[in-house]
This record gives C-alpha cells, structure tokens and sequence, in this order.
C-alpha cells in the first residue's frame, strides 16, 4: 500500500469515508469531464459528476449527499465505461445514495430517492415487482391520475397482473429483516 | 439438444410478456429447452444497487444459487437482471464475498441477446427462414446494460456495437446506421421524473424517425417499454412518430415463420402489424 492509500485509510475525511465504502480511488480524478461530457442527464444537474467528485476531495457533504446529481443519474454506467482512471463512477454515485439516505438530509430528488426505497419494500412483500403496487407510489407522490389510462392500456394488452405472486418464501423475508440488510423506512 | 435453466425476471411476467413469448418461441424452433428457476425473485434491479449495496448482491446471488443446483447454463432475456447477476457473480468470485445463499459463482450467465446473435445460431436461423425480412429497414437500440459497463457484460464494441445489427442483417431486413444505439432511455426516470425522461426518449425516437427506420428494435425489456408504451407522451410534442419498437426475437419469430406471431404483436402499442403489412411481411 502506498503513503496516499495509507493516508486515505486513516482519515476522517468524507474522500476516504467514499474511497472505503465504494472501493474506488476517487483522488485519481483528475477533472478530465469525460463523465459530465457524456451524461444523459448532465442538462438537470446541480452538480455536474466531475463537480461531485471534487466536492467529496474538498469534504463538502451536505452539498453532495443534499445534491439532485446522485438521484437524477440513472446508472447508464456511460461514464464508468468512459473514465480514463478507470473510477466506476456509478459505484461512487451509489455509495453516495445510500450515504444520503443514511445521514438523514433532505433528499435532492425526493421523488426519486422514496421510488428506489419502495421499489425495494414492494419486493420485501412480494419477492417479484408487482406493478399495480407503482399506483401507491404515484398516490404518494402525485400523478396517480395521469398513469391511469397507461395502466388500463397496459392491463387490455395483458401486461399486468392484478393479483400478486408470493416468492422467495422466509429466505427472502430474512434478508431484509437481518440487520444492516435492505432497510427500507 | 442444447438445454438452459431460465431466468425470465419481473418484466418478462409483466410489461414485457411478448418477449418472453417470443423467446420462447424462437428457442423452440431452435430446439434449445429452457427450464425456468424454481421459486426465483427479483434480482433487485437498480434501485437495490442505488441504495442497498448488500441486497445489490444477495437477491441475485439467491436466484443464483437456485440455478447452480443444476449444471446447465443460465439464460438471461433481461438486460438487468443480467447486469445485476454479473455484479454479484464479481463480488462473489473475485472480491471472495460472502453470501446469504449457497452460491459459489460456478454457473455461466449467458445474456440472450448475446448467445442468439452467435454466428452459429445465426447459421440455424438462416436455414430455418422462411420469410426473409426483405425491405424492413431497422435501427438497432442496445441502450445501456445490454453493452455496459463492458468489464460486466464484456462488449468490446460498446460505443458501437454491432451484435444486433448483424443478427438484423442475417434475417434479411436492413440495418440503419445511427448515432443513438447506446443511448439511454432514462429507464425508471419514466415514473419519477417524466419530464427528463420524455427528452430522452424524444431524442432517441426523433433521430430514429430521421434515419428513415420503419422499426427500432430493442433488446432491453426497459427501453421497449418505454419507448413504445410513452411514444405517445412525446408524439404530442414531437408530431407523429409513429414508430413499431420490436424485440429482437419477435423479428427472428417473424423470420422463421412463428405461429404466434400476431399474439406476440398485440400486446405492443405501436401496433407492427400495418407497418409489416405494407412491406409484405405479414
């Protein structure tokens, strides 16, 4: 392990906190923007990639976890696959999702941060996706109405079941049940 | 007879029943058996990786400990749950986790697209066919997981890939060139943020109707969804797209002379059926 490596292991700093728990070597950017370039999603930004990357070397949390940036990527992995440092930018970006919900700020993307949350209770209940469980979501968040028709046209073409299957049994409940898995408040 | 257990995933009992159908359709004229997983679950998609990193790798790694009880291949139509098996497969084998499942990461993850645009199986498909797809002009959509991240699904024409095109052209109908084959589709976007996701999908379906394309053919149960069932929440903005998004293996189906064909088409909301009419293809 090099001095840098041993340095990022030892301190408090929010890079070290991301380099840990993602496993990617953030300090290696080196603000090309091939990433921010190449995003889909670069036009709804905040905080462009590149940007998130050196607000986490410069330790500013709040406004990275608070960011729209980590909710609005929709892990299309076109900058992993770019990045000439060979940082699985998705990984961090994830890392950074899971760092937000955990710390308790408001969510950039609430919308968005509560659908992966219950996208993830709807398979603790169900083992499978259940797509009539979606209507929920859409109860919560607005917009129930506007889905309608699509569901019906969706359900006339036989793309929906109504009544939902059971699977995965005990083994599955018990994943999410232990502690520290697939806590879904 | 080649043999393959079978993991369709949620969509493919879902929103995307007609590729189920038409994979199954088309391996049995192949005489390829499929045995579907046991009991299987969802792989977690992306929002056990956005948010639980410990699910991101253990509702995989069940259902891949289901498929490892037998020594057969698994099969995978769903671009991802197949990412996600992949994941967990690395994690598994090569960062030595440990799961909650009796998984060893032994079993092969083949993705379908891949496996049925082998030039051996186009071989079998070409001796098979009996309706050359003649006259269809066709873009092919690979959208993102089915290519990337390519140390995953090991694509190496990733920016480019040609796999579906040439599996297109082997059927006979024409493959357009284009510049948005892996673009992304904004994927669960379509619920969340529907404003962002109708630019991106405008842009893909836009440039698509430019080419001059009769189709797009897709080979992600995600961006056909999207792509056909909200072409109309764009269509209203961008004017008449009017744009069959296909499977793949609906078109090898068509090919190879299928007999549920129409079944398959039914379920779509751009109905193919016209539009393959008029090319004499149906």
């Amino acid at each position: 392990m090099d001095v840098r490596d041993q340095a990022i292991k030892t301190s408090t700093s929010l890079l070290s906190e991301v380099v840990q728990k993602s496993g990617e070597r953030i300090q290696n950017c080196f603000q090309c923007q091939k990433c921010s370039a190449g995003c889909p999603l670069n036009f709804a930004m905040d905080i462009l990639p590149n940007q998130i990357f050196r607000h986490v070397q410069y330790g500013h949390r709040e406004k990275v976890l608070s960011s729209k940036t980590i909710w609005l990527c929709a892990s299309c992995h076109t900058c992993s696959a770019r990045c000439p440092n060979n940082i699985d930018i998705l990984k961090v970006m994830d890392t950074l999702r899971s760092m937000s919900l955990q710390s308790g700020v408001a969510s950039g993307e609430k919308d968005i941060s509560m659908f992966h949350q219950f996208f993830l209770g709807l398979i603790k209940l169900t083992g499978r996706t259940w797509e009539p469980g979606f209507g929920l979501y859409k109860m919560k968040t607005g917009g129930l109405f506007g889905m309608m028709g699509w569901s019906l046209k969706l359900f006339l073409r036989g793309k929906i079941g109504i009544i939902p299957t059971f699977n995965g049994g005990k083994e599955l409940r018990r994943l999410f049940n232990e502690p520290g898995k697939g806590e879904v408040k | 007879m080649k043999e393959f257990s079978y993991f369709p995933g949620c969509s493919l009992h879902g929103t995307s029943r007609e590729f189920d159908e038409s994979i199954r359709g088309v391996l049995d004229l192949l005489d390829i058996k499929i045995h579907e997983l046991d009991d299987w679950s969802c792989c977690g998609a992306t929002s056990a990786h956005c948010i639980d990193e410990k699910l991101a790798v253990e509702l995989p790694a069940r259902n891949l400990a289901i498929a490892e009880r037998s020594n057969r291949d698994l099969l995978v139509p769903c671009a991802s749950c197949y990412s996600r098996f992949k994941a967990a497969e690395v994690e598994v084998k090569e960062h030595s986790r440990k799961v909650s499942f009796p998984y060893k990461g032994d079993v092969a993850i083949r993705f379908a697209l891949d496996y049925l645009s082998e030039p051996a199986i186009l071989e079998q498909v070409k001796k098979r066919s009996v309706k050359p797809l003649s006259g269809l002009k066709a873009v092919c959509y690979y959208g993102c997981l089915p290519v990337r991240p390519p140390k995953l699904t090991g694509v190496k024409d990733y920016e480019n890939p040609q796999h579906m095109d040439r599996l297109i052209r082997s059927l006979g109908a024409e493959p357009l060139q284009w510049s948005y084959k892996t673009d992304c589709c904004g994927a669960s976007l379509m619920v969340t943020r529907i404003d962002l996701f109708k630019k991106l999908i405008g842009k893909i379906l836009s440039r698509a109707k430019e080419t001059g394309a009769d189709c797009i053919v897709v080979g992600c149960s995600m961006c056909q969804m999207n792509l056909d069932t909200r072409q109309e929440d764009v269509e209203k903005d961008l004017g008449g797209i009017d744009l069959p998004i296909l499977y793949y293996t609906e078109l090898m189906g068509l090919a190879m002379g299928h007999k549920d064909i129409k079944k398959w088409f039914r379920r779509h909301f751009k109905d193919p059926v016209q539009m393959l009419s008029a090319r004499g293809l149906m």
